[in-house]
C-alpha cells in the first residue's frame, strides 16, 4: 500500500511539474463575461453570454491565439448595479483575467467604470449608449448617438416629411441623454417646440391606454408625425400591443425605436406593426455570406432552430474580432499594449463591411434604418452611404460640443477641450 | 394623405373598370420584365413600375402586388426566377412561383433576394388595392375601402362617385362614400351645402375639411363650418370621456384581478404573502405552457387555462403555506421575509427552468384588435375581456363566500380560531382550502394578465406592490373594498395620467393613499363589530 501511495506521490508530481513547464506557452488567456444571468436584465444580456461562449469555442476550435487557448470566465452580477463593480473587481483582482465583455445598461457600466480604470482592465461594451463618455480602459462598440438616433431622425425628416415628433422613452439616464440630443437637434432644425412632445415612463411600464390615445391626438393635427421610441426592455410589448389594438399603423404615424430588435420582437405577434421603424447597426436579415454564417453558427450553438441575432450580438463580434487582432499586433495580451495596438485596427462586420477602432475608442459602423416585417424580422429601407464613426461627445449638447476624445499619445485624453485647449480631467458632463 | 390623388387619372379610371379587364394575361416575357423593373429600381422609381403593373391588368398582378406589399416578392438569386415566399420563417422559406403560382418547395433564405417595399410604397398599394376593393362582393371589403378614401379622393374619382353611391345597396358603405364625397367637395369646392353632411363627423379628415374651410374668405361657409365644428366638438368631448372611463374601469379590473387573491389571503387570513406575484406568474405561464401543448388553437388554450391556471397556482400556494407560511403563524415579520424568499426562488427557478426570456402568448383573434363605436371611440377587446373576467372571478368569490360551506367555515375561523374549532370545525383544513382559493385565483389573473403583459419572470414583481396597495385602500377582509378600491384607483391614475405623465401619476395616487390611510386608517371598508378587533 505504501509503495503504492509513493507511486501516486511520484505521479502527481511528475504531471505537476510538466504542468508546471508548460504554463509559460500554455496559460490560457482569461475573458471575463459579466452579464446578468438572473434578474431583470438577464433577458437580454444571457444571450450575450452565450454568443461570447460561442466565439471564445470558435476561436479555439482555430488554435487560439498566439498558441494560447481562451478561457472564458462568467460571472453573474444579478442585474444588480452595485454587484457589477464587485464582480468587475473580483474578475479583475482575483481571477486575473486579461479582458472583460460585459454589461448592458448604462447604469450598470457606470459603477463598473471607476474599478476597471482603478486596476488598469478592458472593457468591451456591446450595446448602444448615450455617450458623453470616454475612457481609457473601455471600447465602445455598441453605437453612440451620433451613429443611431441623429440619422434616424434624419432620414424621417428628409425621407418621410415628418414635422411633428414624439420623443417616448423609459425613465432613466440613456432615454433623457439622447431626448435631450434630439431635442436640441430639431430645434437647430426649425422644428418648434409645440411640434414636440416629450413623454417618460417608468420601467415596466405596462399600461399604455392613455399614452397611445394622447400620441394619437397629437398626430392628428395634420402635420405628418412620428415617435421617436426609446422605451426599454419589457415594457416595449404592451406598448407594441396597445399600438395595434387602438389601430395606428405605420402609414399614419410611425414609431421608430432605438432598443426593439428582434429579440423584443420575438415576444410579439407583429401582424400589426408591419412597417414600424427601428434603427441599428446591424439586422438579422442583412443580406451578406459573414451574416449567414454567424446565423448558421449561432442557430447550431444553441440548438434552436427559431434563434435570433441581433445588434449587441454584432458588437460583441466585432469587439472579440478586435481585441483578437489587437493581441496578434501586440503580440501579448498585455492591457497597455493591447490598448496601444487595437486604435486603427479593423475587422470585417457582419453587414458586408469593416468596422475600425478610432483613437476615442468608439468604432465606425453603417446606420441602418428597417421596417418591422409580419415575421419578426426587419427589412432595410434606408442606409448610410458609408460607416459612420462613433463621436463620444455629441455636438448637440452644449457642454459636450467642443470636446473631443483621443487616446493616442502625445494628446491621450478622453475629453479634450478644443477651445480652452486643455484636458478637462474626469469631469462628465451630460448625464447628470 | 393623398395615396390616391397620386395616382393618375387613367389609372383610376382603368380600376374601376378593373372586372373587365382581369380576364386578359399579359405575356410572359413582359411580366418578367415588369418585375425585374421592380427588383432592380430604386424606391421612387419602384411606384411608377407598381403602377405599370397594376395597370396591365394582369390577373396575376394583384396577388403580385400584395405579396410585394408584405415582403413577401422576391427573386431566387441563382436561377433569376420570380417567387412569391409562403412562409418566411426559420432559415429555409417555402415559396411558389410568381408566374405560374407553382409550389417550389424550400428554399435557403441565403438564395433568395425579397424586393424591398417601404411605408411610402405599402401607403401607394393600399391605395391601389383599396380601389380595386370598391368593386369587390364582400360588403366589409367595400366599408373599409370606403373609409379609407376619405380624405383622398380626387377629381376623377370625385365625378365618378355619386353613381357609386346610387349603385351601392349597404347604408353604411354608403354614407361612408358619401362623407368621403363631402369632405372633397368642402376642401376643393368650398360647397356650403355639403357642409351640412359633414356636421356631426368624428372623422379627423372631416375635422381637418372643416377647419380648412373656416379659414376661407366666404363669411357663409365659415359661420356653416364653424357651427358643424361646435357640434363635432361637443361630441368629441363626450367621447374622450368615455375614452378615459374605459381606460379607467380597464386598468382597475386588472388591479381587481391581481388584489382579489390577496384580498382572501391576506385580507382574510391575515397571511402577508410577498410570493403573490409569483403565484400570479405561474398562472401566466400555465396559459403558455397550454398553448404550447395545443399549437394552432390558442383560443382553446386560453379557456382550458382557466382552470388549469387555478389549479397550477393553487396547488403551488398550498405547498408554500403547509411547507412554510403554517410554522410562522401569528409571526407576521417572519411570514413576510419567508414569502419573499419563496418569491425570489420562483422566479429563479422558472428563469432556470424555462427561460430567462419573455415567452409569447397568442392572443386568439377573438380577442385582438378593437370595437369601434364611431370614428372617435373604439373600445380594444382584450380590455373588455379582462373587465368581464374580473367581473366573473368577483361574483364567484363572493358567492362562495357567502353561500357555500367553506365561505361560512372560513369567516367562522377567521372571526373566532378557538370558538370555531371548539364548534367542531377543522381549522387546518380550512386554512389550507383559503390559502389554495386565494392562490387560485392568483393564477386566474395570470391567465388574464397573459394577454395584456409580457409573460416572463418579473411578471409578478410588477403587481404586488399594487395588490397590497389595492387591498389596504379598500380595507382589509372586504371583498367589496378590494373592488370598489381597484377601481377607483383605476380611475383616478387614468385621470391624471395625460396632464401629469404616467410617472408623476403614479407617485399622486400613492401621496392620495398616504393621506386617506391617514384619516381611515382601516381602509374605504373597515371591518366592524367584534371580528375588527381579532
Amino acid at each position: 500500500m505504501s509503495i503504492k501511495k509513493h507511486v501516486k506521490l511520484g505521479l502527481s508530481a511528475l504531471a505537476l511539474s510538466i504542468s508546471f513547464n508548460s504554463v509559460a506557452a500554455e496559460d490560457p488567456i482569461k475573458v471575463g463575461i459579466l452579464h446578468s444571468l438572473s434578474g431583470t436584465m438577464a433577458i437580454s444580456e444571457s444571450t450575450l453570454k452565450d454568443t461570447m461562449l460561442m466565439l471564445i469555442e470558435k476561436q479555439n476550435e482555430a488554435g487560439g491565439v498566439l498558441g494560447r487557448q481562451l478561457e472564458p470566465v462568467v460571472v453573474d452580477p444579478a442585474s444588480n448595479w452595485p454587484l457589477f463593480a464587485e464582480k468587475a473587481r473580483e474578475l479583475l483582482a482575483k481571477e486575473e483575467v486579461d479582458v472583460i465583455f460585459g454589461n448592458w445598461t448604462s447604469v450598470s457600466r457606470k459603477s463598473v467604470l471607476p474599478v476597471v480604470e482603478e486596476l488598469n482592465g478592458l472593457l468591451f461594451y456591446p450595446v448602444q449608449y448615450e455617450g458623453e463618455e470616454s475612457s481609457e480602459n473601455v471600447f465602445y462598440t455598441g453605437a453612440a448617438p451620433n451613429q443611431q438616433a441623429i440619422p434616424a431622425v434624419d432620414y424621417l425628416m428628409n425621407d418621410i416629411g415628418v414635422e411633428r415628433w414624439v420623443l417616448a422613452g423609459t425613465d432613466y439616464v440613456y432615454p433623457r441623454t439622447t431626448n435631450k440630443i434630439l431635442e436640441t437637434y430639431l430645434k437647430d432644425k426649425g422644428v418648434a417646440a409645440d411640434d414636440i412632445m416629450i413623454n417618460y415612463t417608468p420601467f415596466g411600464h405596462s399600461n399604455w391606454q392613455s399614452i397611445v390615445s394622447d400620441i394619437k391626438k397629437f398626430g392628428s393635427a395634420g402635420k405628418k408625425t412620428a415617435v421617436v421610441s426609446t422605451i426599454n426592455g419589457d415594457a416595449n410589448v404592451p406598448f407594441y400591443r396597445e399600438l395595434g389594438n387602438q389601430g395606428i399603423d405605420a402609414a399614419d404615424i410611425p414609431v421608430v425605436a432605438f432598443s426593439v430588435g428582434e429579440q423584443e420582437l420575438s415576444g410579439i405577434d407583429t401582424g400589426p406593426l408591419v412597417g414600424h421603424l427601428a434603427a441599428w447597426n446591424y439586422f438579422m436579415s442583412v443580406d451578406s455570406d459573414a451574416n449567414y454564417d454567424f446565423i448558421d453558427a449561432w442557430v447550431e450553438y444553441t440548438g434552436q432552430e427559431d434563434a435570433v441575432t441581433n445588434d449587441p450580438m454584432e458588437a460583441h463580434y466585432i469587439g472579440f474580432n478586435m481585441y483578437i487582432e489587437a493581441v496578434k499586433k501586440a503580440g501579448t495580451v498585455d492591457v497597455d499594449a493591447v490598448k496601444d495596438a487595437i486604435i486603427g485596427v479593423s475587422v470585417p462586420n457582419l453587414t458586408g463591411g469593416y468596422a475600425t477602432m478610432m483613437p476615442n475608442h468608439h468604432i465606425t459602423k453603417p446606420v441602418l434604418i428597417g421596417e418591422i416585417q409580419d415575421n419578426g424580422q426587419f427589412s432595410v429601407v434606408w442606409e448610410t452611404p458609408s460607416t459612420v464613426a462613433g463621436d463620444a461627445w455629441s455636438d448637440f449638447l452644449p457642454g459636450s460640443k467642443d470636446l473631443i476624445s483621443d487616446w493616442r499619445k502625445p494628446l491621450f485624453c478622453g475629453n479634450f477641450n478644443v477651445v480652452s485647449g486643455t484636458c478637462g480631467g474626469k469631469a462628465e458632463v451630460a448625464s447628470q | 394623405m393623398g395615396i390616391i390623388r397620386s395616382l393618375s387619372p387613367l389609372l383610376v379610371v382603368c380600376f374601376l373598370l378593373w372586372p373587365a379587364l382581369t380576364q386578359a394575361q399579359v405575356e410572359d416575357t413582359e411580366a418578367q420584365q415588369l418585375l425585374t423593373a421592380l427588383a432592380e429600381s430604386s424606391f421612387k422609381e419602384k411606384k411608377d413600375v407598381v403602377n405599370r403593373i397594376a395597370g396591365s391588368g394582369d390577373e396575376r398582378a394583384r396577388g403580385w402586388l400584395e405579396a410585394f406589399a408584405s415582403n413577401k416578392l422576391g427573386r431566387i438569386e441563382s436561377s433569376g426566377q420570380f417567387i412569391i415566399v409562403l412562409e418566411n420563417r426559420g432559415r429555409d422559406w417555402t415559396v411558389e412561383s410568381a408566374l405560374t403560382r407553382e409550389n417550389l418547395g424550400e428554399v435557403s433564405r441565403r438564395d433568395i433576394d425579397t424586393i424591398r417595399v417601404n411605408n411610402a410604397l405599402r401607403n401607394e398599394l393600399e391605395g391601389i388595392l383599396s380601389v380595386i376593393d370598391l368593386k369587390s362582393p364582400d360588403e366589409d371589403n367595400r366599408l373599409s375601402a370606403a373609409r379609407a378614401l376619405k380624405g383622398s379622393v380626387d377629381d376623377t374619382l370625385a365625378e365618378r362617385l355619386p353613381e357609386l353611391i346610387d349603385a351601392e345597396e349597404s347604408e353604411s358603405v354608403q354614407a361612408a362614400l358619401t362623407e368621403a364625397l363631402a369632405i372633397y367637395r368642402v376642401e376643393e369646392q368650398g360647397d356650403v351645402a355639403a357642409v351640412a353632411t359633414l356636421s356631426g363627423s368624428l372623422n379627423s379628415e372631416a375635422r381637418a375639411a372643416l377647419q380648412q374651410a373656416m379659414r376661407s374668405d366666404d363669411p357663409q361657409l365659415v359661420s356653416a363650418a364653424q357651427a358643424a365644428m361646435k357640434s363635432i366638438e361637443q361630441k368629441l368631448k363626450l367621447n374622450r370621456a368615455a375614452e378615459t372611463l374605459y381606460f379607467g374601469l380597464s386598468l382597475g379590473s386588472v388591479l381587481v384581478l391581481a388584489a382579489i387573491g390577496l384580498a382572501i389571503t391576506f385580507g382574510v387570513m391575515g397571511v402577508i404573502n410577498m410570493a403573490h406575484g409569483e403565484l400570479i406568474m405561474l398562472g401566466a405561464y400555465t396559459t403558455w405552457g397550454m398553448q404550447q401543448l395545443l399549437p394552432g388553437q390558442p383560443g382553446l388554450a386560453l379557456v382550458l387555462s382557466i382552470p388549469a391556471g387555478f389549479l397550477v397556482a393553487a396547488l403551488a400556494g398550498i405547498a408554500i403555506e403547509r411547507s412554510v407560511i403554517q410554522h410562522l403563524k401569528g409571526r407576521p415579520l417572519e411570514t413576510l421575509l419567508a414569502t419573499f424568499g419563496v418569491s425570489l426562488i420562483l422566479q429563479q427557478l422558472v428563469r432556470t427552468v424555462i427561460s430567462p426570456l419573455n415567452r409569447t402568448v397568442i392572443t386568439p383573434d377573438w380577442m385582438s384588435g378593437s370595437v369601434m363605436i364611431n370614428e372617435a371611440l373604439s373600445l380594444t377587446l382584450n380590455r373588455m375581456y379582462v373587465i368581464g373576467f374580473a367581473l366573473v372571478v368577483f361574483a364567484g368569490l363572493m358567492l362562495i363566500m357567502r353561500k357555500t360551506r367553506l365561505g361560512l367555515e372560513v369567516r367562522a375561523v377567521t372571526q373566532n380560531r378557538a370558538m370555531a374549532r371548539s364548534m367542531g370545525i377543522k381549522a387546518t383544513k380550512v386554512d389550507i382550502l383559503t390559502f389554495g382559493l386565494g392562490s387560485g385565483v392568483a393564477g386566474l389573473a395570470g391567465v388574464a394578465l397573459s394577454q395584456i403583459t409580457n409573460v416572463g419572470p418579473n411578471l409578478g414583481q410588477s403587481y404586488i406592490i399594487d395588490s397590497f396597495m389595492v387591498v389596504v385602500f379598500g380595507g382589509v377582509g372586504n371583498l367589496w373594498g378590494t373592488l370598489l378600491a381597484g377601481l377607483s384607483l383605476g380611475t383616478i391614475n387614468q385621470l391624471l395620467e395625460p396632464w401629469a405623465g404616467a410617472v408623476l401619476a403614479k407617485i399622486l395616487v400613492l401621496v392620495l393613499i398616504i393621506l386617506f390611510i391617514q384619516k381611515r386608517p382601516k381602509g374605504l371598508f373597515p371591518q366592524k363589530g367584534r371580528a375588527a378587533e381579532g
